[in-house]
């Protein structure tokens, strides 16, 4: 795990570029650094890789970038190949010879061998590039799911990439600027669409597609998308044991293959099913016992420690907690945009980021998590929500099924009180037609989207006849329209939520920054591509989600960990900022002069907002998302605007 | 009096639902929720308003969009239900 920088073209002073881009993602990499300049500037064309570096596999033999035998080759590798000893042992047999232990080598020669065939042989979360001497060609790939990044942009006819945008940032006149469509984004999505970005005119590689660059330009080609059967050939027929033997099958090779590493493995708890589930799979197959790992708060509304501490006991690990105050929320905000390198309308990256940091102290730098189940096997409420409002649909103006929603969300206490009326209209049981692709997710983009009202007259008229939601529209493949909606639902939350947000901004940015490595068992693609031929009767039954999951893996867990409700990880939001210090730095960063000369939001709107957030105790959905928001907007443009010279000293 | 009190509602939105920006406020007819203005919470902080402002408790059968989504809807149900409070 670690991280990689590099240009095709032609650079002034090549060596140095390479030097200050790696030193901007220096905590992606703690263990050693390593550039080249592969292909001197004046050859047609020029190219350089850095790479920085965290040991974990091939300890001591796999310094980046690696030459293969010949020369001819040169790759800069962030992630891993899980697979790499079976890739391995299949290339020796065929008589190829390896140098190093590690998966470095196994992936250049499967690409000295397969070219971008190759990238189908893999599983595993890996962004890399490779430069091929053979053709002149640069190629940069990226896995299947998102867990890794890679961003790209290009200058004078120079392409330049790095796994994240502040090594970008020390390209030679490169100035930051906020995308105002992104912004839109964010505002309603809460990440903006790959491949856009926040920076104007940064790009991201998406999830499964790879890019080939040369002389003559780059091509950008998928060699892996999620897929659904048709609706109509979904089968229903399925034996649900038979089912869960294979679930229970592929899920316990996900978990042991990535395992494997030369530094101790730990898991975390959430106290959740899936990390549960995770963690009780890694602990039987952790020959010198398991390292746990947990976030605490002290609000009984977000805090799961009990089924942590319970879980733990049950599995007789090492469990170790921090707890994460509003306070410390708040403290680490800015260096959370700074890594997220994005405007967030959440704080939830922030406790994720402490955690990372107590699994560094605590020695580790490896970690398996729960993530990806909720979309892999349709965990989230809004999976549930879209179900009961397409039953509500079916009788409008019906008194009694829109009751149900209240069901949904028994920890929104906003909700608890309201009408069946009300209910319905805060869904739009009545009014999203159900031909409309994005009907499971219009209520949160419609929630999420009101808190635009505090973007200025200007980026308004900036924006005038723009949708985020119809560009949303825009990138579904033409098959979408034929799957089950449970199934579209499931694809717009592991299209554009899952890598923009939840991998990303609550995920490997949170981690890296403290050098510390997330692995997914549950985004192991061949978990993903069994999950989607599944019925969606099997993954939510009735308003009973993950069915098939727990029934999978009931005999590991307790009971009361195995049947839990889905609790969504939610951290304090406008509130975490309430205290005397924090009111302080919302103060300076929100400061009316500043707002307004950035133009982005209306500053007397935003004024008033911070007044009445501070005077909360529970923030409407809409306030707590436009403080977020505009806050690490503010904070986004602190950090970032104009120059690069800040985030490159901050990183 | 009804003028009264749609402009006592039409200000309280402007103040605490648009932060101040009059231009955002919708027609007496137009609903809330669809505009984006009002949310579960925000229906919430509307009946506490109502309560302090026109000194009535709203029933808990009254919460309905019927009574509350249009600021046409709630001076009417204000009017009917606190006549003797605003007619001062």
């Amino acid at each position: 795990m670690c991280g990689l920088a590099g240009y095709i073209g032609n650079v002034a002073e090549p060596e140095r570029l390479l030097a200050a881009m790696g030193d901007a993602i220096a905590h992606r990499g703690p263990d050693g650094r390593g550039l080249k300049v592969i292909a001197p500037s004046g050859s047609a064309p020029g190219a350089g890789l850095s790479h920085v570096r965290l040991s974990i596999v091939g300890l001591a033999d796999s310094a980046q970038p690696m030459l293969s035998e010949d020369g001819a080759l040169a790759i800069a590798f962030n992630g891993e190949i899980f697979n790499y000893v079976e890739l391995r042992e299949e290339l020796v047999a065929r008589g190829h010879r390896f140098r190093t232990s590690g998966d470095t080598e196994v992936l250049l020669k499967l690409y000295e061998i397969y070219g971008a065939e190759c990238l189908s042989r893999l599983n595993g979360d890996f962004a890399f590039a490779i430069w091929d001497g053979r053709t002149k060609r640069m190629m940069l790939a990226r896995d299947r799911m998102g867990v890794r990044p890679l961003f790209y942009t290009e200058k004078a006819g120079t392409l330049y990439f790095a796994s994240e945008v502040k090594a970008l940032l020390a390209i030679p006149g490169f100035h930051a600027t906020l995308d105002p469509f992104a912004l839109d984004q964010v505002f309603t999505l809460w990440s903006p669409i790959a491949p856009r970005t926040a920076f104007e005119g940064v790009f991201e590689l998406e999830a499964g597609n790879y890019m080939i660059a040369d002389a003559s330009g780059r091509r950008i080609s998928t060699y892996w998308s999620l897929d659904f059967p048709d609706a109509g050939d979904v089968r229903l027929d399925m034996d649900e044991n038979e089912k869960a033997a294979q679930l229970r099958h592929l899920l316990e090779d996900a978990t042991r293959i990535r395992l494997r590493a030369d530094v101790p493995v730990g898991s975390c708890l959430s106290g959740g099913l899936d990390s549960s589930i995770v963690a009780a799979l890694a602990a039987d197959m952790a020959p010198r016992g398991l390292d746990t790992f947990a976030i605490t708060f002290d609000s009984a509304e977000h805090d799961e420690s009990s089924f942590q501490t319970l879980m733990a006991r049950h599995l007789g690990v090492k469990h170790h907690e921090i707890n994460c105050s509003e306070a410390d929320i708040a403290a680490a905000f800015p260096d959370v945009v700074r890594l997220a390198e994005k405007p967030l309308i959440r704080t939830a990256p922030a406790p994720m980021y402490r955690l990372s940091s107590l699994i560094r102290e605590t020695g580790m730098t490896v970690v398996l998590t729960g993530e990806g189940a909720d979309e892999v096997f349709a965990g989230y409420d809004l999976f549930k929500e879209a179900k009961v409002r397409r039953f509500c649909a079916r009788q409008p103006g019906s008194k009694i099924r829109p009751h149900l929603f209240r069901k949904l969300y028994p920890y929104l206490p906003g909700l608890q009180k309201q009408s069946a009326e009300y209910l319905a209209a805060f869904f739009g049981a009545d009014a999203a037609p159900l031909s409309d692709p994005l009907f499971s997710h219009r209520p949160r983009l419609r929630g999420t989207a009101a808190a635009k009202l505090f973007f200025s007259g200007d980026l308004k008229s900036k924006l005038a006849g723009y949708d985020a939601a119809d560009d949303m529209i825009a990138q579904l493949p033409e098959r979408f329209g034929r799957w089950h909606p449970l199934h579209q639902a499931q694809y717009l939350e592991t299209r554009f939520l899952m890598p923009g947000y939840i991998l990303s901004s609550q995920g490997d940015r949170m981690a890296m920054g403290n050098g510390v490595e997330g692995r997914f068992p549950f985004l192991d693609h061949r978990l993903v591509e069994f999950a989607a031929t599944l019925s969606p009767s099997m993954k939510l039954k009735g308003l009973k989600e993950k069915y098939l999951l727990r029934k999978s893996m009931a005999d590991k867990l307790p009971a009361e960990i195995a049947y839990r409700v889905k609790q969504p990880y939610r951290a304090p939001d406008s509130r975490a900022f309430s205290g005397a210090v924090a009111q302080e730095q919302v103060h300076a960063v929100l400061d009316q002069r500043r707002v307004a000369g950035d133009g982005f939001f209306n500053a007397a709107a935003v004024d008033k907002l911070v007044q009445k957030c501070a005077g909360q105790t529970a923030p409407s959905f809409r306030d707590d998302t436009a403080f977020i928001g505009v806050l690490s907007t503010q904070m986004w443009l602190d950090i970032f605007k104009g120059t690069n010279r800040r985030a490159s000293e901050a990183a | 009096m009804s003028a009264a009190i749609k402009e006592t509602i039409r200000s309280f939105i402007v103040e605490n639902f648009l932060f101040g920006d009059e231009a955002g406020l919708p027609g007496d007819a137009e609903s809330l929720i669809a505009g984006g203005i009002i949310d579960s919470t925000g229906v919430l902080e509307l009946v506490a308003f109502i309560e302090e402002q026109f000194g009535f408790t709203v029933a808990d059968s009254d919460i309905v969009p019927a009574n509350l989504d249009t600021i046409e809807a709630i001076a009417g149900y204000v009017g009917r239900n606190a006549s003797a409070a605003v007619a001062a």
